[in-house]
């Protein structure tokens, strides 16, 4: 489990994260939801560890992530953050390569090439091993990070965006895809998503944040109200039922 | 549909025998060079000389002195240098940086000329380490400065570089010159092996030991190439690879000054060339840049010997020209790929 306790984080006297606790890994998948400025991706710094809380402590399966061995740390989770602007030139087979780091330090074994192995097959990556990342399109470098960060063997996996400058197709794609990792490898996802009707469609739950603040935490029905969306986005939101299942109109 | 997806999967393939080939001629070339360099120059040093005189012969004692050590110095110097462009371009992730356009090498000329100053009796290896320690500072202060820009500012970067390094040296000879030491500043400005000699190259040995420090840590790198936040997602201290890329830096740059010389463009050069044939895998990489830098100066040292026989002309001057060239070309054909 991953547990916010109470946490806190301010830049200068702006407050990005107010007091927020929330437990993460009961579910396959968690959507976290939010105008932009929300603190969405703050929060996963904070479990990331790449921010130290001002207030609180986050614990990663019983472990305060601020006293935890990082390398250990990077056995349980693993953060893919919406920056994956990668300047140096490497190939596919690397990338995947380096997710085995935190098990190999660098000296890799057999369990490990399976492992890799496995990762670039699950992503259906064999094609393109050999590429340079600078040379895929934008669907496929995603697929390569995520296989990065399969291969990492994590329990947990948290996701910033991973939608971004995608089309319709290769967003669908991932998304497909991270409800199979969630089903068939039992992962533990959390996916900062900006459309909402991602979420409502193949997460198990919602958590929208406001200001810094949680302000619903549901199953993902129970978000898509127009009075909670309007809430959360400052904006009228619109939800019709389509086929059984609810959709989001904010398109006028 | 059927040849798009083969073309797909022979893309890899294709480029393999390519990087083989090319591999093998950078050998090749590390081979032929060195031994070229044993043999040119002013006096009599061909395997002829060698085999008449016997051991107590002027070719073997000129061999021994002079052109062994400045064979070795020039292939050392030139490997080790390439190796620290390519470590500071992971630590800052900007293809355009090395120790010359970062400021560091101003930093490391500083304290020499401190030294110079303060305790001109000092022994070389202490100047080094002074050097090394000001090479470090230069370092810090760079990466520092750099925090403030956006890492896809690619070209800022090494502007903001050079302007730092304008700053330091512009000190470093105001100093020189009130204290009549322009003339020292100029010898150590102008790269050039002409005076390196038994006893007075071992230096590079330690800038060697870089190297393989380098490879050791050559994944290391690689993840910290990818950004912060990868590599602390993977496990990794990242501040503390950090840290060990400033010290083989500053070494390298330190021990380079002391022995040969500013050379510029080097490190800058030739791990962009060995980027665009096998990319920046480091643990890859450091043979490629390490051989192709070596290539390039032997090539440049000998043509420094040659050109205007039976004098030299600095290295530098070489280098500059040749690498100049090949830096605005670089620069141009990034732009034209919009990265």
């Amino acid at each position: 489990m991953i547990a916010l306790e109470n946490v806190t984080k301010r830049y200068g006297a702006t407050t990005v994260v107010d007091d927020v606790s929330l437990t993460f890994g009961g579910e396959g998948i968690a959507a976290l939801i939010g105008p932009n400025g929300a603190g969405k991706s703050t929060l996963f710094s904070l479990v990331g560890r790449l921010l130290k809380p001002d207030d609180g402590r986050v614990v990663v399966d019983g472990v305060d992530v601020a006293t935890a061995s990082s390398r250990e740390l990077a056995t349980a989770l693993a953060v893919l953050r919406q920056d994956n602007h990668v300047a140096a030139r490497l190939t596919v087979h690397d990338l995947v390569e380096f997710g085995r780091f935190p098990h190999s330090r660098g000296r890799l074994t057999v369990t490990d090439r399976d492992h890799i192995e496995r990762a670039i097959d699950y992503l259906e990556l064999d094609a393109y091993r050999g590429r340079f990342l600078d040379e895929l399109s934008g669907g496929q470098r995603q697929r390569a990070f995520i296989a990065m960060v399969l291969a990492q063997d994590t329990r947990y996996v948290l996701l910033d965006e991973p939608l971004n400058n995608l089309d319709l197709r290769h967003m669908t794609e991932i998304m497909r895809l991270l409800r199979r990792m969630a089903d068939e490898l039992d992962k533990r996802i959390v996916v900062v998503l900006h459309d909402i009707n991602f979420a409502a469609t193949y997460a198990d739950r919602i958590v929208a944040m406001r200001a810094g603040r949680v302000v619903a935490d549901a199953a993902a029905g129970e978000v898509m109200d127009p009075d909670v969306l309007e809430a959360v986005y400052d904006t009228p939101v619109d939800v019709r039922d389509i086929d059984g299942r609810p959709v989001a109109l904010y398109y006028s | 549909m059927s040849t798009a997806v083969a073309a797909i999967a022979s893309a890899p393939a294709q480029r393999r025998p390519r990087r083989t080939w090319v591999g093998a001629l950078i050998g090749v070339l590390l081979v032929l060079l060195t031994v070229l360099s044993v043999f040119v120059g002013v006096s009599d040093v061909s395997p002829a000389a060698l085999l008449d005189g016997g051991r107590g012969s002027t070719a073997a004692f000129l061999l021994v002195a002079s052109r062994a050590p400045r064979t070795i110095a020039v292939v050392l110097v030139g490997a080790s240098l390439g190796i620290a462009g390519l470590i500071m371009q992971m630590l800052v992730r900007n293809k355009f940086v090395e120790p010359g356009t970062t400021g560091v090498t101003e930093f490391a000329t500083f304290g020499m000329l401190l030294t110079m100053v303060l305790w001109p009796g000092m022994a070389v290896m202490g100047k080094m380490g002074v050097a090394a320690a000001f090479g470090l500072l230069g370092t810090w202060v760079f990466l520092r400065v750099i925090r403030a820009i956006p890492v896809r500012q690619l070209v800022l970067v090494p502007i903001v570089g050079i302007m730092l390094g304008g700053v330091v040296g512009s000190v470093t000879t105001f100093f020189a010159y009130r204290l009549d030491l322009l003339q020292s500043l100029g010898q150590w400005a102008q790269g050039s092996f002409s005076t390196v000699m038994q006893g007075r190259y071992e230096l590079v040995w330690i800038a060697a030991a870089m190297v393989v420090v380098a490879w050791f840590a050559a994944d290391r790198f690689s993840v910290v190439g990818l950004g912060e936040e990868f590599a602390v997602n993977l496990g990794l201290d990242y501040r503390r690879v950090v840290g060990i890329g400033m010290v083989i830096i500053a070494v390298i740059t330190a021990a380079v000054l002391v022995t040969a010389g500013m050379i510029p463009f080097l490190g800058l050069v030739v791990p962009n060339v060995v980027s665009l044939i096998i990319g920046d895998n480091v643990r890859r990489a450091i043979p490629w840049v390490a051989g192709l830098s070596a290539v390039f100066v032997l090539a440049c040292d000998i043509l420094a010997r040659v050109i205007r026989f039976p004098y030299e002309i600095p290295l530098s001057v070489i280098v500059g020209i040749i690498g100049a060239a090949l830096f605005l070309w670089l620069l141009l054909r990034r732009r034209s790929h919009a990265h």
